[in-house]
């Protein structure tokens, strides 16, 4: 059993026309066991970056907080806000520097950028870095998301439509997932509001 | 270098509050070549004096020195401190870009620099750098100049003269200075200003010139750029 496997997750990223969209499923899992149903693998960095991350759920707790201190010394030293493509570079250096003996995490970074280019980024544990202008995911569901989001995913969707599209694909491969579920989260970032809804799924 | 056998400062406050090994580093710095910087509305120049003997040869001299795409520094007094300031702040510069992948602003490396001219008025057993720093850039939020004293005070200026002929040459650029200055007239005035207190007759090889400026020919990327000695000759030729 992978460490990876210890908690379980699904977690995507999509880009929409002038949006982005993150998503993950809240289950909070130690093995086999369901332990809490309300578990966030999605958090907010700003208004415009944020950094879902599947994998060991301690690790991604403490990289949460790691990055939240970065993120303050940043602002304060620039005095600007980070922006998504210069945060995603953060996280694969911070990653890499434990490559002898990584945090468990596999993150995915959605954010708008310079004059609010959408920005999707994902990576290994220990910091390779892709990046796509379509659809990203990690986690235990992985794969489901893989073929799902291959199927449902079109360029330039707008706001609402990106919502529906992004939720449908993650319950539809978490479902298949024994490991990841009971219940959804999804952010769609636009330039002037964030749209924010927590998804009832089949509690299984 | 700094990790000396000396638990104990060498720069000690005297009875006045006065900090001698600042002065006299500052005094070190008067007796160095004029070096003078002028930020205009769409960059900085960077002038100085390249006074070398006759036998010296002017093109292995290299007073203005490119720490990164967008950055540059020149140094009045002693040289060889400045070697070891350049060769800091072009690692920063390139730390920056490891961590972040993107070009320092040119305050945080300035901030750096100074706190690497403060500790050494502060740790065991090492001398104040004797060379105050004209720091030329332009970031995100434009054109920057900078002045680094050996104390590690920093201050942004909007135009600066430091070394041997620094009171006259900040008298002339107060005159002619103007807040909409454009970079070619920035040159010609940064010409004027080195000529003023110029020993001699100037020429392309007795002096540096650099801009940090969008580069035309590269879709307005800021880039600090040595002009080299026939540029300078066109420059000199017009004024």
């Amino acid at each position: 059993m992978s460490i990876l496997e210890y908690n379980g997750s699904g977690v995507v990223a999509m880009c929409g026309k002038n949006c982005v969209a993150i998503a993950s499923d809240m289950r909070y899992g130690v093995q086999q066991t369901t332990v809490a149903t309300d578990m966030h693998k999605v958090y907010k960095m700003h208004d415009k970056v944020y950094i879902g991350m599947a994998g060991l759920a301690t690790d991604m707790q403490t990289l949460v907080q790691r990055f939240r201190f970065r993120l303050k010394m940043y602002e304060l030293r620039e005095e600007r806000k980070i922006k998504p493509n210069v945060f995603a570079n953060l996280v694969s250096s911070m990653l890499y520097q434990k490559r002898f003996g990584p945090y468990f995490v596999e993150p995915v970074i959605a954010g708008l950028g310079d004059k609010n280019k959408p920005f999707i980024c994902a990576m290994d544990l220990i910091g390779a870095p892709v990046y796509t202008d379509n659809f990203l995911v990690s986690g235990t569901s992985s794969e489901e998301l893989y073929g799902v989001c291959e199927a449902m995913y079109r360029p330039n969707l707008e706001p609402d439509d990106l919502f529906e599209t992004v939720s449908q694909c993650l319950q539809a491969a978490v479902d298949r997932d024994c490991l990841a579920g009971w219940g959804a989260e999804v952010y769609v970032i636009c330039p002037d509001r964030v749209i924010h809804k927590t998804l009832k799924s089949r509690q299984d | 270098m700094a990790d000396s056998a000396y638990s104990f400062s060498l720069t000690t406050f005297s009875p006045s509050g006065k900090l001698g090994q600042i002065d006299h580093a500052l005094a070190a710095v008067k007796q160095g070549a004029t070096s003078l910087a002028i930020k205009a509305a769409d960059g900085v120049v960077v002038a100085t004096e390249k006074k070398s003997p006759q036998l010296v040869d002017p093109a292995s001299v290299q007073k203005i020195s490119l720490l990164d795409e967008h950055v540059g520094l020149c140094y009045a007094g002693m040289g060889s401190d400045a070697r070891v300031l350049v060769k800091s702040a072009r690692k920063e510069c390139q730390t920056y870009r490891r961590v972040y992948e993107e070009r320092i602003p040119i305050a945080q490396l300035v901030r750096h620099l100074a706190t690497v001219m403060q500790e050494y008025t502060q740790q065991g057993g090492v001398r104040p750098f004797g060379v105050s720093l004209l720091v030329a850039g332009y970031d995100e939020t434009g054109p920057h100049l900078y002045q680094v004293d050996p104390s590690g005070s920093f201050w942004a200026w909007k135009a600066a003269a430091i070394g041997k002929n620094m009171v006259n040459a900040n008298t002339f650029l107060e005159k002619r200075f103007s807040n909409e200055m454009e970079l070619e007239d920035a040159v010609h005035t940064a010409l004027l200003t080195l000529k003023e207190g110029f020993d001699g007759k100037m020429t392309a090889d007795n002096i540096e010139l650099a801009t940090v400026r969008p580069d035309p020919d590269n879709n307005n990327i800021p880039t600090f750029q040595v002009l080299p000695p026939s540029t300078i000759k066109e420059y000199l030729d017009e004024i």
